[in-house]
């Protein structure tokens, strides 16, 4: 009578008619059901959430360590960044400061030299001009040059008369100021128009090929967070591979256990994403003085711009994508290998 | 409650760990599973559970074929057993409490809910007290209780024990035993892999003998029941 066929008897005879439910481990429909799916969801997620940052907490050396390695190599591009956008709005200046330079005859007088200044004003292609007298360049360069002694020396001004033209620009057109420069060049008075637009272009290569390489860097060590997440949250999975196991027995689904892997990716993400911020503003409020005096050397009204808002949240976001791209790729490729046995 | 029909299982490395088994076990039904190590024991659960599947035959537990139970339903489908292992899979970074939640931080329960269900599965097994310690510091027995705990708290109506008593000793064994019982004699169905014949003949429930991956002296070896 030790096998109770079919249909399965089910209380054994020995125990009589009366189960005593207790109250423990006895079936009831469960709450997970009336708290409803979404509530479940939200309740796993946030467990998830709070349970990554707790072992973040718990490891904090090692946790520190990643955050340092992800902050710095956000930190290098963002700075690099910084340093461009700076670098712009210098140039940008300089833009404006595109000049013709008109040396003019000696034969040309004071006069002579301020009636042409004010016609050439009245051109359309020109914003405004400047006369310069050969005793007024003269002090000028004493005064800039260092080499008053020298110029003492010559005896007599070898300065020529000048103006100089600042042309409207449009859009940095460059076919046009030639021109110009051509024009200005025929005038009578005119010996030499020099324009000094070759050195603007070359520095906007330049520029140009700095962003280029900020570019190509950024992407380099975007793709080292990536992986140091994505190394870090596999050696975390292998550290819990028991844990895995049991859980996968125990009817945890892929999901449930792939969220604290996740939420993991993200924390290291946001704590270097925020690390290098503090990184770049350090380094910012560190050469905002330095830059300055040398501003003021060149009676510049520059100051060093720090990262603006929308780029420091761009930084963040990017940077907590990094680290849930990091995690996603990891947990991808390591959890599915993972099974009870 | 189980049902196995002419259910074979042969790994990957060509090794058959099941032949031929067809196999009832009724609901509140509470057997032992007995045979020499290798017989196809532990395989034979690990079928019921669906850690492995079989190469042959088909399984209904609850009323349900695992054949068509896919990847991403098992979970779900293991939530409604609770299994037990010889070395009791404890996770020994967090409390015998943390422990025994595990099963229901994964069905998504709520806080309090949980406390009071752990609780209970606790009392249940005499370790109320060892809520906050941590495995470590366990007997055996003691951590082989929690491992109970841990299966039953989500309050299944399947029981499947591979060797719940295999390192421990005759006194202990029967206590372990004795507490499946009482789950038994609340309807649950219960399925123990053991080896533990004297014990066996102590508990005095049907016996189910593997021998090389077949039913060994069943009296009604071949056509299953319906």
């Amino acid at each position: 009578m030790r096998r109770p066929r079919r249909q399965a008897t089910p209380r054994q005879p020995h125990r009589g008619s009366t189960p005593n439910r207790e109250p423990a481990p006895r079936r009831r429909p469960t709450r997970t059901r009336a708290a409803g799916a979404l509530d479940t969801w939200l309740l796993n997620h946030a467990r998830a959430l709070l349970f990554s940052l707790g072992k973040l907490y718990r490891n904090a050396s090692s946790s520190a360590m990643t955050v340092a390695v992800i902050g710095i190599a956000l930190a290098l591009p963002s700075g690099l960044y910084v340093m461009l956008q700076n670098l712009h709005s210098v140039v940008g200046g300089l833009d404006q400061g595109v000049q013709i330079s008109l040396f003019l005859k000696r034969s040309v007088d004071n006069d002579a030299l301020h009636s042409l200044s004010l016609k050439l004003d009245t051109w359309p292609e020109i914003t405004r001009t400047q006369a310069v007298t050969p005793a007024q360049g003269l002090a000028e360069f004493r005064k800039y040059s260092g080499f008053g002694n020298t110029l003492d020396a010559l005896g007599s001004n070898p300065l020529p008369p000048v103006i100089v033209v600042y042309p409207k620009l449009q859009g940095g057109d460059s076919a046009q100021i030639g021109a110009l420069q051509k024009r200005l060049q025929q005038l009578p008075e005119v010996d030499e128009a020099r324009l000094d637009l070759a050195w603007v272009q070359r520095l906007y290569a330049i520029v140009d090929i700095a962003q280029r390489a900020v570019g190509v860097i950024g992407g380099m060590l975007g793709i080292t967070v990536l992986l140091v997440v994505g190394n870090t949250i596999r050696l975390d999975i292998l550290n819990r591979r028991r844990e895995i196991e049991v859980a996968k027995l125990i009817g945890a689904t892929d999901a449930f256990i792939r969220r604290p892997f996740l939420y993991g990716g993200f924390w290291l993400g946001l704590f270097g994403g925020i690390l290098a911020l503090l990184l770049v503003g350090m380094a910012s409020a560190l050469l905002a003085g330095p830059v300055q005096h040398l501003s003021a050397l060149y009676a510049s009204s520059f100051t060093l711009n720090g990262l603006d808002a929308v780029s420091s949240l761009r930084l963040l976001g990017l940077s907590v994508l990094l680290g849930l791209g990091g995690s996603w790729i990891a947990v991808g490729r390591h959890l599915r290998d993972i099974e009870p046995s | 409650m189980i049902l196995l029909q002419h259910v074979g299982k042969r790994y990957p490395t060509g090794q058959e760990a099941i032949a031929d088994v067809n196999l009832e076990i009724g609901e509140g039904e509470m057997a032992f599973l007995t045979g020499h190590s290798g017989a196809g024991k532990s395989t034979l659960l690990k079928l019921i559970a669906v850690i492995e599947r079989p190469s042959r035959g088909q399984i209904v537990v609850a009323g349900q074929n695992l054949a068509t139970v896919s990847n991403r339903r098992v979970p779900y489908f293991r939530r409604r057993m609770g299994i037990i292992f010889q070395d009791h899979h404890l996770l020994y970074d967090r409390t015998v409490g943390d422990n025994v939640a595990l099963p229901l931080v994964i069905a998504g329960l709520r806080h309090h809910e949980i406390n009071r269900r752990v609780r209970a599965a606790l009392d249940k097994v005499g370790l109320l007290h060892k809520e906050r310690a941590l495995p470590i510091t366990l007997s055996t027995g003691e951590q082989q209780r929690v491992g109970i705990a841990r299966a039953v708290v989500n309050k299944p109506s399947i029981l499947l024990a591979d060797e719940p008593t295999g390192n421990l000793d005759p006194e202990l064994s029967l206590e372990i035993m004795t507490l499946f019982d009482e789950f038994n004699r609340v309807g649950v169905t219960v399925l123990i892999a053991s080896h533990d014949l004297e014990l066996i003949r102590i508990m005095d429930k049907r016996v189910v003998p593997l021998y090389a991956g077949r039913l060994a002296d069943d009296p009604n070896p071949t056509v299953p029941h319906r």
